[in-house]
């Protein structure tokens, strides 16, 4: 592969009928070029749960996925509450989703743990009032 | 098992596939009607049942690569739900049974659970 590949997305808040149009778009684009499976399986977990947390919780905000030569990085950018408590928020079953997001199966609590537990490198930083970072790398020979 | 045969053993009706049912193996199953904790336990493959109708379940079952899904307690999937099924080829099945009893019939016939990781360290 020559240049990274780049996605971008705006994602809308609290619009859960097109909610994971954009996670599609990157996994099809990693089978596409060939990507292992399990990578494109882990890289679809992370995009999901990332832009459904956009979506929930942060009124919308940005899904970036680059794909180079040995890894991806998907990334969101939001100006959504931010996470007081971090930490707290890692936790399993923790959770903050309103009674909508549970009707539609989330809120569980799983959705930071489970992007962590997929990812080979996890960075988040959240600012309440401002807004939150998370970057999610995955390698392909890893 | 195949989807065909096991179609049969929970009396299912099929409302959206265009590909030969005996063709698509279901190795495992995972029930759960939380899509988080499908997202987070879900083993590669897995036929999923859930008794949620919205359009994330399709969605999940999307980026999971699941085989099919499986409505049960006879509930019937919402419009935009069935729509994105057929567009993304994933067959939906409706079973009037319970998600319990469905669980106990495909068990009982051998099919084997999802695989639940265990908790990574911190």
């Amino acid at each position: 592969m020559a240049a990274p590949v780049c996605m971008e997305y705006r994602i809308e808040g609290n619009n859960f009928m097109v909610a994971g149009t954009a996670s599609n778009n990157i996994k099809n684009t990693l089978k596409m070029l060939g990507i292992q499976s399990d990578v494109c399986r882990r890289a679809a977990v992370i995009a999901y749960e990332a832009e459904i947390n956009l979506v929930i919780h942060a009124n919308g905000g940005i899904l970036k996925a680059v794909i180079s030569e040995d890894k991806l990085e998907i990334s969101t950018e939001d100006e959504g509450p931010g996470i007081p408590d971090i930490d707290q928020a890692m936790t399993e079953g923790y959770t903050t989703a309103s009674n909508q997001a549970r009707e539609m199966g989330f809120g569980a609590g799983m959705g930071l743990p489970n992007i962590k537990r997929n990812s080979d490198l996890f960075e988040i930083e959240s600012t309440p009032g401002v807004g939150t970072k998370l970057i999610s790398t995955v390698f392909f020979n890893k | 098992m195949n989807l065909k045969e096991l179609a049969e053993l929970i009396k299912a009706e099929v409302i959206t596939s265009d590909r030969d049912l005996s063709e698509i193996t279901v190795p495992f199953v995972s029930a759960c009607d939380l899509m988080s904790d499908v997202l987070a336990f879900c083993s590669p493959g897995s036929l999923l049942l859930t008794g949620l109708t919205n359009i994330q379940i399709v969605r999940t079952a999307q980026m999971l690569d699941l085989p099919a899904v499986v409505f049960v307690r006879g509930k019937i999937p919402l419009e935009e739900t069935v729509n994105l099924a057929k567009e993304s080829g994933i067959p939906v099945l409706l079973s009037k049974y319970s998600l319990y009893e469905v669980c106990g019939r495909l068990y009982a016939a051998g099919v084997k659970p999802s695989y639940v990781p265990q908790p990574r360290e911190a």
